[in-house]
């Protein structure tokens, strides 16, 4: 049972909870997600690590309310107890040693690559972020990445913040003035990793995209998460879950995104709401022998 | 009475749920035998001096004792003879392949009569302890502290032999509730999981801890449970956790699932129940491709999910199929049919969605490694199945998370690790493993019998450092 510390609105439907996790905090290493459990008719769904604090043992995680067990998670509450938060999974990024670096980020999708750009920035990198959003009601994480990055930029689809488009835009201006990168991370939605791939294709820029599939267990058990990288069939949840975005079939992965999309959009029918989780029957009491 | 004349007893049908009942949900098909069903049966075995059916068992259960005991009523006893080597006769009297082991040797059924009902006869026994259940009295701690990983058949069994010999063992598991394939791929309809939870509430009872939502390599490292956690010896018991595809065009269409994902979507997350959020798909033409039991665990589930039709796609005849030919019956009688002597070559989709498989008809050929004679095309033998829902059933691997969970452990070249056969102990001194991550049939009695050995090794592995 996982403790919850806080539990923050960013945005419309969009939340981030920080948690009790202290093995969670001490071993994720930037790259790795979790997976949550809410209660026990909800899916296990799968969420980046935004932030952590193995002093505190608790990590953060963002999570845009989306379907029904998602819901189900921004609604616990300080003191709630989520039933089950397990990780970290997947591959860790390799950092390598990159002198000059770029994360793009897309979204709810953003906030997975703080953690990324402080370990790059620790590894002595220069940065560049650029974050986009549909509007300005949704830009979130802008002040983190701030402190992380050595230039930011903000793009909102329609204007109303920051850089007016799609951050394709600012990241191909600098491409064809010359700039070039030793690494360019991306994490967002899949047409935006694609578009991103398109973008530094041409110059052979290394760019790693970390991909959000359907996933089940997270421990290679269930193929879900199947993704075709290079040509070959490849687990998002074990092999990666970032791959070399100028080998990933993104249009497959956008289609098997789809796979429960009917269900899915159904009205949202709130239930009795379960945070106060009772030990499981494996569990034995303190006082119980 | 002589063996003559209990040869001429009649053999006890298995009472099951009419097939009209069946379909609504998972409810179990093989109902268990009366009393007086298990006695009569019990009078069938001739209690040969030899015992053959012994021979057969992959845990040398003592057959002809513990049915001796359910002819003089003494259940308990006879549950506890079974125990002595077997520590979950409910689990293994509904699961294990009787016929291809046991009962296949079985005196009666070599002299032209059906063979006794061993399993049937096994699963009362164990089902009368689980009514019957008593706290057991846990043994004198040793001081020692043993590390289980995952907790299937293997596991488990290891867990309950070492904790009756009083170490104090955890066991960790990567999914959110323990118990394994035999929680999130065994249907309810053949073992319910109220079975299964049982027999794990029985290991806590002796003592044994159990750290869900914990994958050993991620979640704890192999340093830590040997180093500052004090965990002097470690079984692995993972399984075989990553399905096989076949690796041809359109494998990754909306509609195709491995039969773990199938499986473990509506055994461990409950698809199946309106209450539950977990989604799945509910194909109408269902097409299952496999000849094992999992593949027909998957078909019968398609079923009870509401599909029109559910056609086992199998690449063998039904000779060759390694599924229980219960299981196959149960499948029969239920409505599913079969396409024997069928490959898949393509699926074919529609806006992403699978709408065909593209087969090629084969015929047996030259046996091949497994013995079994080898499927080869038939030229211009090509033809279609409509199909909107698939089901990807021929095997697993070794599960991924080995060499996470133990960095540097030795596999073969199929990725099982690498064992003393003695011993089960790995090339890592004090790392023992056991189940589908070592060579072998892939059953749960076989899981258990390797837990058991495996957990004698550790004791002797721990007195050694006393």
């Amino acid at each position: 049972m996982f403790e919850v510390i806080s539990n923050q609105q960013l945005a419309t439907d969009i939340f981030e909870l920080t948690i009790k996790a202290p093995r969670i905090a001490q071993h994720h290493r930037p790259g790795q997600f979790c997976i949550i459990r809410a209660a026990q008719h909800c899916e296990r769904i799968p969420l980046s690590v935004a932030d952590k604090d193995s002093g505190a043992g608790t990590i953060t995680t963002v999570v845009q309310a989306a379907g029904h067990s998602t819901q189900e998670i921004v609604r616990f509450q300080p003191g709630d107890y989520l039933l089950d938060v397990v990780g970290p999974l997947g591959q860790p990024t390799h950092i390598g040693n990159p002198k000059y670096a770029a994360f793009i980020g897309g979204g709810f999708g953003a906030p997975a690559g703080y953690l990324m750009l402080k370990a790059l920035k620790d590894a002595g990198a220069e940065l560049l972020a650029i974050i986009g959003f549909r509007t300005r009601d949704l830009v979130i994480y802008e002040e983190k990445f701030h402190n992380v990055s050595d230039e930011l930029i903000v793009t909102t689809d329609d204007g109303s913040y920051g850089h007016h488009g799609l951050v394709t835009e600012p990241l191909g201006e600098r491409l064809a003035n010359g700039e070039s990168f030793d690494l360019i991370m991306v994490v967002g939605p899949v047409v935006m990793m694609a578009a991103v791939a398109e973008v530094t294709r041409p110059y052979g820029i290394k760019t790693l995209a970390s991909l959000n599939p359907i996933m089940v267990d997270g421990t290679g058990m269930c193929g879900a998460c199947r993704v075709t990288v290079g040509g070959q069939t490849k687990f998002a949840c074990v092999d990666g879950p970032e791959f070399d975005a100028h080998q990933v079939d993104f249009r497959e992965l956008s289609e098997r995104l789809k796979m429960y999309q009917a269900g899915e959009t159904q009205a949202y029918e709130a239930g009795p709401h379960q945070c106060k989780v009772e030990p499981r029957y494996w569990q034995v009491r303190e006082n119980d022998g | 009475m002589d063996n003559k004349e209990r040869m001429q007893l009649p053999y006890q049908e298995m009472p099951e749920l009419p097939v009209t009942q069946r379909l609504a949900g998972p409810v179990e098909v093989n109902r268990g035998y009366s009393e007086q069903q298990a006695l009569a049966e019990a009078e069938r075995c001739l209690q040969c001096k030899n015992a053959p059916c012994v021979a057969g068992c992959p845990v040398d259960i003592d057959i002809p004792a513990f049915i001796k005991l359910i002819r003089e009523k003494r259940y308990t006893q006879a549950g506890l003879k079974i125990k002595e080597t077997n520590s979950f006769p409910a689990i293994c009297g509904r699961v294990c392949p009787q016929e291809q082991q046991c009962q296949e040797k079985c005196v009666v059924g070599r002299a032209g009569h059906e063979p006794v009902g061993i399993g049937h006869l096994e699963r009362f026994v164990g089902d009368h302890l689980i009514a019957h259940s008593q706290k057991p009295s846990r043994a004198k701690p040793t001081g020692h502290k043993v590390a289980v990983v995952g907790s299937g058949p293997a596991g488990l069994t290891c867990a309950g032999e070492l904790a009756k010999l009083g170490h104090q063992v955890t066991i960790f598991e990567a999914l959110h509730e323990p118990g394994g394939v035999m929680i999130y791929g065994i249907p309810e309809f053949r073992l319910p999981n109220d079975i299964v939870r049982h027999e794990i509430k029985s290991l806590v009872d002796l003592g044994v801890q159990i750290s869900h939502d914990t994958v050993v390599g991620r979640t704890v490292t192999m340093d830590e449970i040997r180093g500052e956690m004090g965990f002097e010896a470690v079984f692995l018991g993972l399984g075989a956790g990553s399905p096989r595809f076949l690796n041809i065009d359109g494998e990754n269409l909306r509609g195709i699932y491995s039969a773990n994902e199938y499986l473990t979507r509506v055994n461990l997350l409950q698809a199946y129940r309106d209450d539950y959020d977990t989604p799945i798909r509910r194909g109408q033409y269902v097409t299952v491709i496999g000849g094992g039991n999992v593949t027909v665990d998957a078909a019968r589930w398609a079923l009870r999910l509401g599909a029109q039709t559910v056609t086992i796609v199998y690449r063998r005849s039904r000779q060759q199929m390694p599924a229980r030919i219960e299981e196959v019956r149960h499948a029969e009688e239920e409505g599913i049919q079969f396409q024997f002597l069928t490959q898949p070559i393509k699926f074919i989709g529609e806006d992403g969605d699978v709408v065909g498989m593209e087969c090629i008809r084969m015929e047996l050929g030259e046996p091949d490694a497994s013995g079994r004679p080898r499927p080869v095309p038939m030229a211009d033998s090509e033809f279609t199945i409509d199909t909107d829902l698939v089901v990807i059933a021929i095997g697993a691997r070794v599960s991924p998370l080995v060499p996470i969970a133990v960095p540097g452990i030795e596999l073969d070249e199929s990725g099982h690790v690498i064992v003393n056969p003695e011993t089960l102990e790995s090339s890592v001194p004090g790392i023992f493993a056991g189940g589908d991550l070592i060579p072998g049939e892939e059953t749960v009695v076989r899981g258990m019998g390797n837990g058991r050995q495996a957990a004698q090794s550790i004791h002797q592995y721990l007195i050694g450092r006393d």
